[in-house]
C-alpha cells in the first residue's frame, strides 16, 4: 500500500513539473526579447530536470518495468496528476509570470519541507531542486514587482492574470488519502502548512505590488484524480506525438 | 597490471565540460570519485543542474577515455548526492574559468569581477545567460558584456 501511495505521490510531483516545463518551453522563440527567451527556456530545462528526478523515484518504487519515458510520453490525460493550474495555456507574458510566481512560491515551500523527508531519495531530490527553485522564485518575484510598478497597461494585464489564475491556486495544496498517510509517516509534506505559508508570503507580495486580491469564488479541482481540462489533451498530443508515432525513438 | 583509481582519475582529466572546454569535470566537481572493486572501475558523477543536457555528452566522453585505455570493466553512476555546489569548483578550475572569459562564482553579497579588466564595477543584465548555470553581466568600466557562473551555496 505504501509503495502505491509513494508511486502516486511521485507522479503528482513529476507531472506538475513536466506540465510547467512544457508550457515554458513553448516560449522558445517567442520571448519578448532575447535574454528573456533564453531565461524562460533555461528555467523550463531546470524544471524538466526536476520532473525527470521525480519520475525516477516513481520508477524505482514501481513493481513493473516502466521507464521514465513511458511515464512522460505514454500515459493518457486521466493518468496525469498535476493540478489544472500548470496545464493552462501559456497566455501572454503577464499570465505566464503570475503563474510562474505562484508555482515557484509553491515549489520553494514544498521542496524546503521535502528536504526534511524521512524518505532519503526524496529528500535528496528536493534539496537539489531547491537550489534551482530559489533562483526561479527570486526572478519571478522580481518580474511581478517590475511589471506591476511600470505602466498602467502592464498593471492591468497583471491584475487580469491574477483574477484569472487565483482560483486555480487552491488545488496546489490538495491532498488525497495516500498523501495524508505519507505525511503521517514523515515522508510527504503537510499541505495545509504549505498552504498557510504560501498565502502569507504571496498575499503580502501581491499587496506590495498594489494588486487587488480577488474575492472568494469558484475553485478549480480535479487534477489529483486525473480529471483535467481540455488543455492537457492538446498539450500531450504535441508533447507525446513523437514517442507514440515512433515508439522507443531515442536521440 | 591492474589499473589504479589514481590512474583512472588522471586519465579523466581529459574529460572537459562541453560548455567550458578548458575545465575538466574533476575541476568542476562533477567527478566525485573513482573506486575499484573486484577489477571493476566505478565512476561516480553528479550533475551541476538537474536538467543539465551536458550529462549525456560527459558520460559518452568518459566511455571514450576508458575505451581508449582498453578498460572494458567499468560503470558510470550518476549519483543524487552530494548535491553539487559551486564550492566544489577547484581553485585551478576557477582560474581557468576566468581566463576563458567567465567570471567565477562569488558569494551573493560580493561583487562580480569582470574577467577582462578585473573591475568590480559590474551590473547584472539577465539572471539567465547562455546556459542555466550562467548569468549575463556587463562591465561598467570596459563596457564588455560577460558570462558569470552563478553561485550555488552548499546544501546541508
Ligand atoms: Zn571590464
Amino acid at each position: 500500500m505504501e509503495a502505491e501511495y509513494l508511486y502516486h505521490y511521485f507522479l503528482r510531483l513529476a507531472d506538475t513539473s513536466l506540465t510547467m516545463s512544457q508550457r515554458l518551453a513553448e516560449w522558445c522563440g517567442h520571448g519578448p526579447y532575447l535574454e528573456e527567451d533564453v531565461a524562460l527556456t533555461n528555467i523550463s530545462l531546470d524544471i524538466m530536470g526536476h520532473a525527470n528526478l521525480f519520475y525516477q523515484l516513481a520508477v524505482e518504487i514501481s513493481e513493473t518495468d516502466v521507464s521514465v519515458d513511458d511515464l512522460a510520453f505514454l500515459r493518457d490525460v486521466d493518468g496525469f496528476r498535476n493540478p489544472l493550474l500548470t496545464e493552462l495555456p501559456r497566455g501572454d507574458f503577464a499570465y505566464t509570470m503570475v503563474k510562474q510566481y505562484f508555482v515557484d512560491s509553491y515549489s520553494l515551500l514544498l521542496y524546503r519541507a521535502l528536504s526534511e523527508s524521512c524518505y532519503q531519495p526524496l529528500a535528496d531530490v528536493a534539496k537539489k531542486a531547491l537550489t534551482e527553485v530559489q533562483y526561479h522564485h527570486e526572478r519571478s518575484h522580481e518580474w511581478l514587482k517590475r511589471l506591476c510598478m511600470s505602466t498602467e497597461e502592464a498593471q492591468q494585464k497583471m491584475q487580469k492574470a491574477l483574477d484569472e489564475l487565483w482560483f486555480y491556486t487552491s488545488e496546489l495544496f490538495e491532498s488525497d488519502e495516500g498523501m495524508i498517510y505519507l505525511q503521517k509517516q514523515g515522508i510527504a509534506a503537510d499541505m495545509e502548512s504549505i498552504r498557510e505559508q504560501w498565502h502569507s508570503m504571496v498575499e503580502s507580495h501581491l499587496i506590495q505590488c498594489q494588486l487587488i486580491l480577488p474575492e472568494s469564488g469558484w475553485v478549480a479541482t480535479g487534477g489529483l484524480q486525473g480529471e483535467h481540462s481540455e488543455h492537457l489533451g492538446y498539450m500531450l498530443a504535441e508533447m507525446q506525438f513523437l514517442q507514440r508515432a515512433y515508439p522507443g525513438c531515442d536521440w | 597490471m591492474p589499473v589504479s583509481a589514481t590512474q583512472v582519475e588522471s586519465w579523466l582529466e581529459a574529460v572537459k565540460d562541453p560548455e567550458i572546454p578548458v575545465i575538466s569535470i574533476k575541476e568542476l566537481g562533477i567527478l566525485q570519485s573513482v573506486t575499484i572493486k573486484a577489477g571493476q572501475v566505478r565512476i561516480d558523477i553528479i550533475p551541476t543542474y538537474s536538467g543539465c543536457p551536458a550529462m549525456y555528452a560527459i558520460q559518452d566522453d568518459i566511455k571514450a577515455v576508458m575505451e581508449q585505455h582498453h578498460i572494458s570493466q567499468f560503470i558510470i553512476h550518476v549519483s543524487r548526492t552530494p548535491v553539487w555546489s559551486t564550492d566544489m569548483i577547484s581553485e585551478p578550475g576557477r582560474q581557468k574559468m576566468q581566463a576563458f572569459g567567465i567570471a567565477p562564482p562569488v558569494a551573493k553579497n560580493q561583487d562580480v569581477v569582470c574577467p577582462l579588466c578585473h573591475s568590480t564595477h559590474t551590473t547584472l543584465i539577465s539572471q539567465y545567460g547562455s546556459t542555466a548555470c550562467k548569468s549575463l553581466y556587463r562591465c561598467q568600466d570596459c563596457l564588455e558584456p560577460f558570462d558569470y557562473f552563478k553561485c550555488h551555496a552548499p546544501v546541508s
